[in-house]
């Protein structure tokens, strides 16, 4: 019912590394702590301090176990709108208020055309959309739209909240539409995946995989150790040592 | 410091901001442009241990938002969960907004609000009469606050031994494990060269302790594509991201990493030069039983260790660079049999009892991954050398060309520490550092300035006379090098209320302050009059016994008197242990106060340089509450305590700011060391420069210095890192550091208990110190595990502090308490099966110590011997502003009321502290536990359950609704 653009600009989004986020939750913090003072804010926490707390979270981190034939893992998966080429999020919309951005690729909730009817949090697979029941609009991640173009901050300091703050430098942030940037040719050197390709939504995000128990890991070719063997074993091998 | 290239860690060219940031005309009315802040403060953020520099941005008189400061060397720019959530802790709910004074029983929470005068006077007046009679009666023990130099300071003013702070329930295995062998050890006093290192070893850290810079280094190290192995029973956080994820059955590892050795010995893949130059291991020990030099260091006239020179075959000082010392065999001096160090290692560690087939089992590791392991650290050490294009000399005066580095590095913490053999297993993974060669080296492990230190370090702990109206003679902490330096009376009784010292805890560096209240109360060995304390949760997490040392700190003598007469405690939030003061001083928060990062206390250098930093005021405070620091000084000063007041009498410093300018605690030395002196041109020593605090805001709240590139590395044995460590106030004299394998103050022990010397111990304590003071690494069953039936309690139980929570601070917070809120007991699968458990299963967790009752989830990344759950997330009811349906305090739960705080009955009858033999440090660790199904009508709650705390006077209840943030829009589109 909105519909989208037939182009845009640039696809910026995020490049998230599942072989390097520990789960410490610096990202959803200072998305948080950046957001709800933010475009959208606030991002409001009901009833706080008590046993059905519930608060609006434009990027949370889900940590679960996964086995394969190789071996077993915990993959720590920080999760936020994934900012779609065909995003079923704004065409589901009756109003409007779910749009694309023509330039940037950016999907953003006009609040003034919200009515609140959450289609669009029905539509997305991803999970990414966060209903703010004190003012009735649903809300979502801006890619931090107030911040990568802000001219009231230090230049060096224009990337999302998460990337800034992401410890272990698992998040990385750029053009995705441009095969020469860093991004994508770090999604490319890396094998980047697209979450849930099938549903055809075209996520601009990418994940980079775990490495462990693939190929890609880290390997040590140690040949095994064999005991000293010559005379006086060890020990005669450490005077043999010294003596040279 | 901004020169124009990328800042900060994240600055990989797919983390910098767009090429073009000017907005696109998008035409859809979108502020892009923001105005964020009015005012920028940096300073230090205190959100956990770890120390990062914050930007603080004000707006409209509000924080508006906290970001990590780029040029600050522990964190550059990236922040964590934590200190994002900065501005939930600050506006908490559960701040303390006046002192208070208990008017109903103690524990009830029941107090009425008085002003800061009246709080002032109780205290002074309780604590001058106990300075005027016997000053020991006052035990002040803080917790993780970070102004130990100046507390410690303070107490010995008072003329109190019992100060500690929490280090004893903390880390101390750690810090005593690694300062009794290499002078320096993880976390504050070293990390692993993270640019250089290629293959990383992770020991039982549960998270933190280092947060940010743990989690920087792991970036770079995947970066790289180096290799991460984890030796961790659970499989989370940076576990989760490891190559090799080990999942070792808990209190193994000090067998473990025998195992290793014992690998690398039989294969002959030591560095056999490296331990020559900087270690004891030519040494040669007196192997003369029964004399009373036995296995001690055979010396030369002038005192010095000695060797066997294989080419004199005569006896040579074993410092001296010429030597050609033997490190094997068996040699006769003057009549007595001698063996070097070395020798003992081999013989220890290739026995049997140590190949990886023997250990296998007990460890939960197969014996061909241990082997593989060993080969590939040998692999890495030996093969895959680095070396740095840097000329240096070491202190014999050797000029090398390059800096060489065997890049494999470890890092160690709270698995390692929180056991009885802690302080042994730190041992063992040193002395595999150093057998590789890989301390202080290119890739491998680095101390931070102002380590390292001589091994042990001085200066020894104070306290044997204590007078009344007098000072100590120095500092309540220190390192002991043998019986004579213990705090024990002639009976072998221990002076201090903590036992630190005594026979009990000979090592305790760091003290014991979780068996305070205990001893206390029990008046043993004396009782005391005050117990005052600063920021630690000891009526709930922080203890170990929680139902009991409740009842300790609430129970009365036969005349109606609490047992602990006095308690005075400070702290910021209405947290489990406010209630059962007497005296409440309300603390600022992290944003409201003055704070040094001091070299004199727990530093924040990097391996490069060292560093220091300060936090400052960026917000006033909105309620009547002071900082502890600056009520101390001002105890002090009413007190009269000599240097807390000048000649006439007068206070000597107004505030703690005054203070960290004004103090200097040698003629030069200061609590800063950045911009000394009268024009600020001095570093390290220098005089007191009183515009210092302005210009550490001017640097963004810290100093930094950078090492020449030629002292980084080898610093144990780099003269021209000695000199200048010398110069700086780092070591009293520049000379070599030697890493002691062999321990002579741990033998020294042993002799005593065999019968040498003048401070022996009592007749029931020489087995236990003949046994764990050995001058070696060894493995033993930790204690709870050697008492208790196994077959009764099959399960290791352990606790992790989740990464975005800090103890139980994280509960008060709004935001943090989203992520975790209901901890839950994480059991194997397998596990679950044989014992008929489903997920969601609500269980009793019990031990000999009781049982607590919580939820399960199952998972498969632990080891299926263990089950494990989120530290302090368990609340008591009415504490830190939470509802009474939280669900902290509903189904939350909190395993510290099973761990016991003290050891089964031993032989003798003695029941000790639950904690490592050598240091004291806490064995949270050793719990076993077994789990059982709970009936049907007991699910859903925790228990045990505790009467809710009343509410402080005139704390406002806890909003229903947050909408931080929601004024600075309202503000913006009010001037647009």
């Amino acid at each position: 019912m909105t519909c989208l653009p037939t182009h845009t600009d640039k696809k910026l989004g995020l490049v998230i590394d599942l072989d390097t986020c520990v789960g410490c939750q610096a990202c959803v913090t200072a998305c948080k702590e950046w957001n709800t003072g933010g475009h959208m804010a606030p991002l409001t926490d009901i009833d706080p301090y008590g046993g059905d707390v519930d608060g609006v979270w434009f990027n949370r981190v889900h940590s679960y176990e996964h086995t394969t034939e190789a071996g077993g893992r915990t993959v720590n998966f920080p999760r936020s709108c994934l900012h779609c080429e065909t995003p079923a999020c704004v065409t589901v919309c009756p109003t409007g208020a779910s749009y694309k951005r023509a330039s940037d690729g950016i999907v953003l909730i006009d609040e003034s055309k919200c009515i609140g009817c959450k289609l669009c949090s029905w539509a997305c697979p991803y999970g990414a959309r966060e209903f703010d029941t004190d003012v009735g609009v649903m809300k979502k991640c801006t890619l931090c739209v107030d911040r990568i173009y802000n001219d009231n901050l230090a230049e060096e300091d224009r990337v999302p909240a998460c990337v800034a703050a992401c410890p272990t430098s698992a998040r990385h942030f750029g053009d995705l539409g441009d095969p020469a940037s860093a991004v994508s040719q770090l999604v490319a050197s890396r094998g980047g995946v697209d979450l849930m390709p099938e549903m055809g939504y075209k996520p601009t995000n990418k994940y980079l995989p775990p490495r462990a128990h693939t190929e890609r890991a880290a390997s040590v070719a140690a040949p095994r150790l064999e005991a000293v063997k010559a005379e006086g074993g060890f020990l005669g091998w450490v005077d043999r040592m010294l003596s040279n | 410091m901004n020169h124009g290239a990328p800042r900060g860690a994240n600055s990989a060219p797919s983390q910098r901001p767009l090429a073009d940031t000017r907005a696109p005309d998008e035409g859809d009315g979108v502020d892009t442009s923001p105005d964020v802040s009015d005012s920028i403060a940096k300073t230090t953020c205190y959100m956990c241990a770890c120390r990062c520099g914050i930007d603080v941005h004000i707006k409209d008189g509000k924080i508006r938002y906290i970001n990590g400061n780029k040029d600050h060397p522990v964190n550059r720019g990236v922040i964590c969960g934590k200190g994002s959530s900065g501005i939930m802790q600050h506006y908490s709910p559960a701040r303390l907004k006046k002192p208070l004074l208990r008017s109903g029983p103690r524990g009830s929470g029941e107090f009425r609000e008085i002003e800061w005068e009246e709080a002032f006077s109780i205290a002074t007046e309780r604590l001058s009469n106990i300075r005027r009679t016997d000053p020991k009666k006052l035990a002040f023990f803080t917790g993780r606050d970070q102004s130990q130099s100046l507390t410690g300071w303070w107490a010995s003013q008072f003329g109190t031994p019992n100060f500690a702070a929490h280090g004893g329930f903390c880390s101390v295995n750690m810090a005593a494990g690694g300062l009794y062998t290499i002078g320096g050890s993880f976390w504050e006093f070293g990390e692993p060269d993270w640019d250089n290192t290629k293959y990383f070893m992770l020991f039982g850290v549960a998270e933190d302790h280092d947060s940010n810079p743990i989690k920087i280094g792991l970036g770079k190290l995947k970066a790289r594509g180096a290799k991460v192995v984890s030796i961790n029973p659970c499989r989370t956080g940076y576990n989760a991201i490891a190559d090799d994820w080990i999942g070792i059955r808990p209190g193994t590892d000090g067998l473990f990493v025998f195992a290793l050795i014992h690998e690398l010995l039989k294969a002959g893949r030591v560095d056999l030069d490296y331990l020559l130059r900087y270690t004891n291991a030519h040494v040669l020990v007196v192997q003369e039983p029964g004399a009373a030099d036995e296995g001690l260091f055979l010396r030369d006239s002038e005192n010095n260790p000695v060797a066997w020179d294989r080419v004199a075959k005569a006896c040579i000082n074993a410092a001296d660079p010429d030597a050609k010392p033997a490190l094997t065999g068996s040699y006769t001096v003057a009549g007595r049999r001698c063996v070097p160090v070395f020798q003992l290692i081999a013989d220890r560690y290739m026995g049997e009892s140590y190949a990886p087939d023997a250990v296998a089992a007990q460890c939960g590791i197969p014996a061909d991954t241990i082997r593989r392991i060993a080969a590939e650290l040998a692999h890495v050490a030996f093969e895959q050398t680095i070396e740095l294009p840097v000329a240096w000399t070491d202190c014999a005066g050797r000029r090398h060309e390059t800096i060489k580095g065997r890049p494999v590095s470890m890092h160690a913490m709270r698995g390692i520490s929180a056991h009885s053999n802690g302080f042994h297993s730190c041992r063992a993974i040193h002395l595999l550092q150093v057998l590789l060669g890989t301390i202080d080296v290119p890739g491998g492990f680095r101390f931070k300035p102002p380590y390292p230190r001589s091994a042990p370090p001085g200066p020894k702990p104070c306290g044997k006379s204590v007078k009344p109206m007098t000072p100590l003679d120095g500092v309540p902490l220190g390192f002991v090098c043998g019986p004579d330096d213990l705090l024990v009376d002639e009976a072998g009784t221990p002076l201090r209320i903590d036992k630190a010292y005594s026979w009990d805890a000979p090592l305790a560096a760091h003290g014991l302050m979780h068996t305070v209240i205990r001893n206390a109360w029990a008046g043993d060995p004396y009782p005391i009059d005050t117990l005052m304390m600063y920021m630690s949760n000891m009526a709930w997490n922080s203890s170990m016994n929680t139902v009991e040392t409740i009842a300790m700190l609430t129970d009365h003598d036969e005349a109606g008197n609490y047992k602990i007469p006095f308690i005075i405690y400070s702290d910021a939030y209405y947290s489990e242990t406010v209630p059962f003061a007497d005296l409440v001083l309300p603390d600022t928060t992290y944003l409201e106060r003055h704070d040094c990062i001091s070299l004199l206390d727990r530093p924040i250098s990097h391996a490069d340089g060292p560093g220091d930093a300060i936090r400052h005021p960026v917000v006033e405070p909105d309620r009547d509450v002071r900082p502890f620091q600056s009520v101390l000084i001002e105890l002090g000063a009413r007190l009269g305590l000599p240097c807390f007041v000048n000649d006439d009498g007068s206070a000597k410093y107004s505030d703690y700011a005054d203070y960290i300018v004004n103090h200097e605690r040698t003629p030069g030395i200061g609590p800063l060391a950045g911009w000394r002196g009268k024009d600020g041109t001095s570093v390290g020593k220098g005089e007191v420069n009183p515009d210092q605090l302005q210009r550490y805001i001017d640097n963004g709240g810290f100093w930094h210095q950078d090492f020449a590139a030629d002292q980084r590395y080898y610093k144990m044995a780099n003269r021209s890192y000695l000199d200048l460590a010398e110069q700086l106030g780092f070591i009293p004299k520049a000379e070599p550091i030697v890493f002691q394998l062999y321990s002579e103050p741990m033998q020294r022990f042993r002799l005593a208990a065999r019968g040498h010397g003048r401070v022996q111990p009592p007749e029931a304590e020489r087995g236990r110190i003949e046994t764990y003071m050995d001058p070696l690494p060894f493995w033993f069953t930790p204690f709870e595990e050697a008492a208790v039936d196994l077959e009764k309690y099959p399960l290791h139980a352990l606790t992790q502090r989740p990464m975005h929570m800090y103890h139980s601070w994280g509960s008060q917070n709004a935001w943090l308490r989203q992520i975790t809120s209901q901890n839950r007991l994480f059991v194997h699968n397998k596990t679950a099966a044989i014992l008929g458990l489903v997920d969601d299963d609500w269980v009793w967790i019990e031990s000999i110590n009781g049982r607590v009752k919580g939820q399960i989830k199952l998972v498969d990344g632990v080891n299926p011997d263990t089950v494990w759950t989120w530290n302090a997330i368990g609340k008591r009811r009415g504490s830190w502003g939470l509802k009474d349906d939280a669900a902290e305090s509903n189904r939350g739960f909190l395993l510290n009321h099973i761990i016991g705080d003290q050891t089964s009955v031993d032989a003798n009858g003695k029941r000790y502290s639950n904690s490592d033999p050598v240091t004291g440090q806490a064995a949270w660790f050793d719990l076993r536990v077994r789990i059982v199904k709970c009936a049907a009508e007991e699910a859903g709650f925790t228990e045990p359950q505790f009467e809710r705390f009343s509410q402080p006077p005139n704390v406002a209840p806890s909003p229903d609704i947050v909408r931080y943030g929601a004024e600075f829009r309202v503000n913006r589109e009010a001037v647009e």
